[in-house]
C-alpha cells in the first residue's frame, strides 16, 4: 500500500486547511490587504462559514459570545494594522474573562516588517498584555503547527485568547511548502494541571465538613470547566449556601434554594451577609476580585479560606488563602466529592439548620424588591418580564452599565452559559455582537441582547450583518436616555452633578431597526410591556429591536458602601427611596 | 528585600519581552536584568535581580510561570547560591597619583586594569553585587569616574541543584 504523502499546500491554504481539521464551524472575519489570499483561500469554501462583521472589534465579540455559549475556541480573522487594532478591545475583554479564542491576523510581508510599511502594525507586541499566548508565524511549513498550538493553548488550563500574525508573503498562493498538522500537541514549557493535590484537597475537606457557617462562593471558573454538576452535587450533599459571581452565575441554578444570589457591589444583602459571617469561603474559580471583596482590610474577617483555581497566579493575590488548592474547578470537585464518599464524611446538620436559619433572616429583607408605578416601566420589571416570556430558557447577552446589573440580579439563570456578559473588563458594545455568536451557536433558542441607549450605539452597525445571515437575536434596549450607571455613581458621589452623561440627540431606534432590515417596536406603558415582549418573541424568523422606555431616575441596589465591608451596603426601600 | 529570580525559557522571539512586559505592567521592579542562551541552545536563562516581600516574591513568581515560554523559575536566593557580576570602570588616570591610586584599589578589590591610554585606566571587577558596589563606591570618592558599567548579576545554585527542563 502506498504511504499517505504530505499535501503541498500554499502558506493560505494551509490557514484554512488547519482551521478545517480543527473543527472550526464559524470564523468572524472582515478581509484587507493583508489577508487576500487567506481570503481567496477561503471562497467557496463548504465547511467554514465565515461571517463578515462590520467591525472588527465585533468579530471578536462575537467568537467570544460563541465560545462562551458553546465551550469551544472562537475564531477571527483580520487584516493586518487597523484589522489588528480594532480588535484589541474585543481581545482584552476575552482576556479578562479567560475566554478561548484564537485571533488570526495578517501582517505584511516579513522582508518589510519593522519598515513601517503600510497598514502595519505590531501586532504581537500590542496584544502582549492581554493575551495568553501569542505567535509571529515566519514561514509558510510552520502555519499548521502554530495554529493547532494556537487553539490547543487557548482551550487548556485557564482558557484564553491566542494571537497568530500571519506576514502576507507566508501565504503566497504561488509558493507551496508541505503541509503536517501535528495530531498530538506537546509544548515542553506549557503543562497545565487539572488535578488538586490530595493533601490540600484533604485539607480542604476537612475544613468544609467541620465548618459550621460554610459558604461555597463560585466564578467563571466552574462555568469555563463545565463543573456546575459537580458544585450543585457538593452544595446538596452538605446543605451548604451558595453564591456566585458576576461570572459565574448559572453555575447552580439561579432558582436553586441554595442559592443565595450574586455577591459583591452589587450583590444580594443575603449573599453578602453570608460572606461576611462565614466560617469557611471555600472558593471555586473565583479571583477576589474588588468588585466582590470591596475593601480587603475588612474582607470577612472570621473566615478561613480555602481557595481552587486552575491559575496558580489567582491564589491570594489579593486575599490569602489558608489553604490552596491548584487544579481546574471540575477535577477538584470530583476529588473532594470521591473524599467525602469514600470516607463517609459528613457535617453537622444541626448547625446547618441553625445557619440557614440566619439566611433566611437575611433573605426576609427582601433586598431586589423594588416598587412599580402605573405610569412608568421599572428596568427591572423589563427583565423579570423577559424571563416570564422566555421561561427563563433564553440565553441573555448583556452590554456594561445599569441594565446589565438588573439583568444579572433579576434573570436567574438556571444553566451554565445562559449568561454572556463581559464582567471583567466590562466593555460597552459587547452585547450585540455577542448575541449574534450564541444564536449561530443555537439558532433554535431564545437570544436576547439587554442592553442600553448607551452600550448599543457602540456596535449598532451589527444589524447588518444580523440581516445578511439571519440572525434573529431579541435587542431589549432598556432605554432611560442616559448613561444610567455613570449618572448613578454621579447622583450618589458626586451631588448630582450629572457631568455628560446624558444621552441628548438619540436616534429614532424603532426607526433606525427599520433602516436596518428588521423590526423595531416601541413600549412606555407598563400595561403593555408583556404583550409587546410576547408579540417579539413570537417573530421567530425575524431581529425585532425591542425600545423600553424606563424610569430614568432608577438606581441599582443593593450597592456596596465603597471603603467598607463587604457586607456594607446601601439598600432600596420598598418606596424607592435609600435606607 | 532584594532577590534573585532564575528563569529557564524558550530561546525564542518574543520571549524576553514577554518577561520585561509582565514586571512593567504589574508594576514590579528590574534592578537588573541578564539574558543568554544555555548550553543547550534552544533554551534562553535570565537572571532578573527585583525587591518584594514575601507576597510579592510569590505573586512574580507564579506570574512568570504562567507564561507560555517559561520552563522553569526559581528564586535563587531562597537556597545558598553564588552570584556574579561584572564590572567595568573607565578612570581619569592623568598623574602618577591617580594612576597608583587606582592601581592600589584596584588590587585590594581583585580587579584588573584591562585598558590603558595615556590619560585613561579602564578596570575590570568581578564579584557579588556588593563588592561591585563597594569597588564603585571607593572610585567615586576618588572623584576621577568617566563612565562604569555593569553586567548585572547572574547566580546559580551551590551543590547538585540544577535549573533543567
Ligand atoms: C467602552 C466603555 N466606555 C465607557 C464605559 C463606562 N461606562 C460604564 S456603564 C456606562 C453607561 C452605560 O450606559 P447605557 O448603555 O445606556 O446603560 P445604562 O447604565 O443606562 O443601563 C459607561 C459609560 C464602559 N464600561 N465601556
Ligand atoms: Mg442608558
Amino acid at each position: 500500500m502506498e504511504k499517505e504523502e504530505t499535501p503541498m499546500l500554499s502558506g493560505a491554504q494551509m490557514v484554512v486547511k488547519s482551521l478545517e481539521e480543527l473543527g472550526v464551524k464559524y470564523l468572524f472575519g472582515y478581509p484587507g490587504g493583508a489577508v487576500l489570499d487567506i481570503y481567496d483561500a477561503l471562497f467557496e469554501h463548504q465547511a467554514i462559514e465565515h461571517i463578515l462583521v462590520r467591525h472588527e472589534q465585533a468579530a471578536v465579540h462575537a467568537a467570544d459570545g460563541y465560545a462562551r455559549a458553546t465551550g469551544d475556541v472562537g475564531s477571527v480573522l483580520v487584516t493586518s494594522g487597523p484589522g489588528a487594532t480594532n480588535t484589541i478591545t474585543g481581545i482584552a475583554t476575552a482576556y479578562m474573562d479567560s475566554i478561548p479564542l484564537v485571533v488570526l491576523s495578517g501582517q505584511v510581508p516579513t522582508t518589510v516588517i519593522g519598515e513601517d510599511a503600510f497598514q502595519e502594525t505590531d501586532m504581537v507586541g500590542c496584544s502582549r498584555p492581554i493575551v495568553k499566548h501569542s505567535f509571529l508565524v515566519k514561514r509558510a511549513e510552520d502555519i499548521p503547527e502554530a495554529i493547532a498550538k494556537a487553539y490547543y493553548i487557548a482551550r487548556t488550563g485557564r482558557p484564553g485568547p491566542v494571537v497568530v500574525d500571519l506576514p502576507k508573503d507566508i501565504v503566497n498562493p504561488l509558493i507551496k511548502a508541505p503541509y503536517n498538522l501535528p495530531k498530538d500537541i506537546n509544548i515542553r514549557s506549557y503543562k497545565p494541571s487539572s488535578k488538586g493535590h490530595p493533601r490540600q484537597i484533604k485539607k480542604a475537606v476537612e475544613l468544609l465538613c467541620n465548618a459550621k457557617r460554610p459558604v461555597l462562593y463560585t466564578g467563571g471558573g466552574i462555568i469555563s470547566a463545565d463543573a456546575s454538576t459537580e458544585l450543585t452535587s457538593l452544595a446538596e450533599k452538605l446543605n451548604i449556601p451558595v453564591t456566585n459571581t458576576l461570572m459565574g452565575l448559572g453555575g447552580i441554578s439561579g432558582v436553586h434554594p441554595q442559592f443565595v444570589g450574586m455577591l459583591g457591589m452589587h450583590g444580594t444583602y443575603e449573599a453578602n451577609k453570608v460572606m461576611h459571617n462565614a466560617d469557611l469561603i471555600f472558593a471555586v474559580g473565583a479571583r477576589f476580585d474588588d468588585r466582590v471583596t470591596n475593601n480587603v482590610k475588612k474582607f470577612c474577617p472570621n473566615a478561613t479560606i480555602v481557595h481552587v483555581d486552575v491559575d496558580p497566579t489567582s491564589i491570594s493575590k489579593t486575599i490569602q488563602a489558608h489553604v490552596p488548592v491548584v487544579g481546574g474547578a471540575k477535577r477538584v470537585l470530583q476529588q473532594v466529592l470521591d473524599l467525602i464518599e469514600r470516607a463517609d464524611i459528613d457535617n453537622d446538620k444541626d448547625e446547618m439548620a441553625k445557619w440557614w436559619s440566619q439566611i433566611d433572616q437575611w433573605r426576609e429583607v427582601d433586598s431586589l424588591g423594588y416598587k412599580k408605578s402605573p405610569e412608568q416601566i421599572m428596568p427591572q420589571q423589563v427583565i423579570e418580564c423577559l424571563y416570564e416570556v422566555t421561561n427563563g430558557d433564553a440565553y441573555v447577552t448583556s452590554d456594561v452599565g445599569q441594565h446589565q446589573m438588573f439583568a444579572a440580579m433579576y434573570y436567574p439563570f438556571k444553566k451554565p452559559r445562559q449568561w454572556i456578559n463581559s464582567g471583567g473588563l466590562g466593555t460597552m458594545g459587547f452585547g450585540l455582537p455577542a448575541a449574534m455568536g450564541v444564536k449561530l451557536a443555537f439558532p433554535d433558542s431564545y437570544v436576547a441582547c439587554v442592553t442600553g441607549d448607551g452600550s448599543i450605539q457602540m456596535n449598532i452597525q451589527e444589524l447588518a450583518t444580523c440581516l445578511q445571515y439571519g440572525i434573529p437575536v431579541k435587542i431589549i434596549n432598556i432605554n432611560n436616555s442616559s448613561l444610567g450607571m455613570v449618572k448613578q455613581w454621579q447622583s450618589m458621589f458626586y451631588d448630582g452633578r450629572h457631568s455628560h452623561s446624558y444621552m441628548d440627540s438619540l436616534p429614532d431606534f424603532v426607526k433606525l431597526a427599520e433602516a436596518y432590515g428588521h423590526v423595531g417596536m416601541r413600549v412606555s406603558d407598563p400595561a403593555e410591556l408583556k404583550d409587546v415582549m410576547e408579540k417579539a418573541f413570537a417573530m421567530k424568523d425575524k431581529l425585532v429591536f425591542l425600545d423600553i422606555n424606563v424610569d430614568p431616575t432608577a438606581h441599582v441596589y443593593p450597592m456596596q458602601i465603597k471603603g467598607g465591608k463587604i457586607d456594607d451596603m446601601v439598600l432600596a426601600t420598598k418606596d424607592g427611596e435609600n435606607k | 528585600m532584594r532577590r534573585i529570580l532564575s528563569i529557564l525559557l524558550e530561546n525564542e522571539p518574543g520571549a524576553l519581552s514577554r518577561i520585561v512586559g509582565l514586571f512593567s505592567q504589574r508594576g514590579y521592579n528590574i534592578e537588573s536584568l541578564t539574558v543568554a542562551k544555555t548550553d543547550d541552545e534552544t533554551l534562553s536563562r535570565i537572571t532578573i535581580s527585583t525587591r518584594g516581600d514575601e507576597r510579592v516574591l510569590e505573586q512574580i513568581t507564579k506570574q512568570v510561570n504562567k507564561l507560555v515560554d517559561v520552563l522553569k523559575v526559581r528564586e535563587l536566593t531562597e537556597r545558598p547560591n553564588v552570584e556574579r557580576e561584572i564590572v567595568l570602570v573607565k578612570m581619569l588616570a592623568e598623574n602618577n597619583e591617580q594612576r597608583e591610586e587606582i592601581k592600589r584599589c584596584s588590587d585590594i578589590f581583585r580587579g584588573q586594569i584591562i585598558d590603558v591610554t595615556a590619560k585613561i585606566y579602564t578596570v575590570q571587577l568581578l564579584g557579588t553585587s556588593e563588592k561591585v558596589e563597594a569597588f564603585i563606591d571607593v572610585m567615586r570618592e576618588n572623584g576621577n569616574i568617566i563612565e562604569t558599567v555593569r553586567s548585572g548579576v547572574v547566580g546559580i545554585g551551590r551543590g547538585d541543584k540544577a535549573l533543567k527542563p
